[in-house]
């Protein structure tokens, strides 16, 4: 809110779960386009969306305002919650790696079935099974 | 606000190549949000991770795959209502939450007093998401390890040997040939 006031705007409060809501906004962004998309990178993509939604949820909700990173210092008394960054640092690492398999499960569906939209694999599908 | 013009526009591309490239946009707006928010540690991975690996990982698919996003428009209305009413059940329950920066929210006065009070006396080291990552959850991080580890050995067996094989063309074959030399 500072901020505001800084750069000489009137000073009003932004709705206090203003980033929770736009967080979840973004995951539902995520959610639809791993829905709705035909194509396997995009629904990969969609994933990484909903990801880094999620992450941004958790560390809003670590934010103390007037709080500083976590790191100790000899005249800060305020820090920031570091339990969701610790949470959100093995999340990340891990969401990579679901990210890296699935892409490479891409690559090779692709080499099976000379395509990666999902319509015409099940297409190909069904024709090899009849 | 960045993220969601980002993550919109995404949404809307057809081109593969410029979605991966916003993606790695998108990851780095979100690690200058999390400098905002003071979690300096969360930035540095998300950048390196998310804005780096990432796009890399992405452009090789796009390299081996080489595809575009066909599809014209999605064309049934499902998955939207199934998305806009999750949203709103989150939304509704993010109304019970404790307002945004709030010091005497929940979440801050179980264990993150007691890692913040003992841990940099505890263990001698002044960063306390790496005393909590490294020593009090060191058995998370050990189990985080294995989780890339398996990964790491998944991809290499997708895309190992057996891909070199030759195949018949636009035919699906088994992922595993018996008779193939191990």
């Amino acid at each position: 809110m500072e901020f505001w006031t800084e750069i000489g705007l009137p000073a009003f409060a932004l709705p206090g779960l203003l980033n929770y809501w736009v967080a979840i906004i973004l995951m539902m962004i995520g959610f639809y386009t791993v829905m709705a998309h035909e194509n396997l990178i995009k629904k990969v993509i969609g994933l990484n969306i909903f990801q880094a939604a999620v992450f941004v949820l958790y560390i809003s909700m670590a934010k103390v305002d007037g709080g500083t990173a976590p790191i100790l210092g000899d005249d800060i008394e305020v820090y920031s919650n570091p339990l969701p960054h610790v949470l959100i640092l093995t999340a990340i690492v891990v969401g990579i790696a679901t990210t890296a398999l699935g892409l490479a499960l891409i690559v090779r569906i692709r080499d099976a079935y000379g395509t990666i939209e999902e319509e015409e694999i099940r297409a190909a599908e069904q024709e090899a099974g009849t | 606000m960045f993220m969601l013009a980002t993550a919109l526009a995404i949404v809307r591309l057809r081109n593969l190549f410029a979605s991966a490239m916003l993606t790695g946009i998108y990851s780095l707006l979100a690690a200058s949000l999390f400098v905002v928010m003071d979690a300096v540690d969360v930035a540095f991975t998300e950048a390196a991770v998310g804005a780096g690996i990432s796009m890399v990982l992405f452009l090789g698919t796009l390299a081996l795959v080489k595809g575009k996003d066909r599809a014209s428009r999605p064309k049934d209305v499902l998955p939207l209502i199934v998305a806009i009413a999750t949203g709103a059940v989150l939304l509704y329950g993010t109304l019970d939450m404790p307002s945004y920066g709030d010091p005497n929210a929940p979440i801050h006065h179980h264990v993150a007093d007691l890692y913040l009070d003992e841990g940099g006396s505890e263990t001698g080291v002044p960063n306390i998401v790496t005393v909590v990552l490294a020593s009090y959850r060191g058995y998370d991080t050990l189990g985080e390890t294995t989780v890339v580890f398996t990964a790491a050995i998944a991809v290499m067996l997708l895309l190992g040997r057996a891909r070199r094989r030759p195949r018949k063309n636009g035919k699906k074959i088994d992922a595993i040939d018996p008779e193939a030399p191990v």
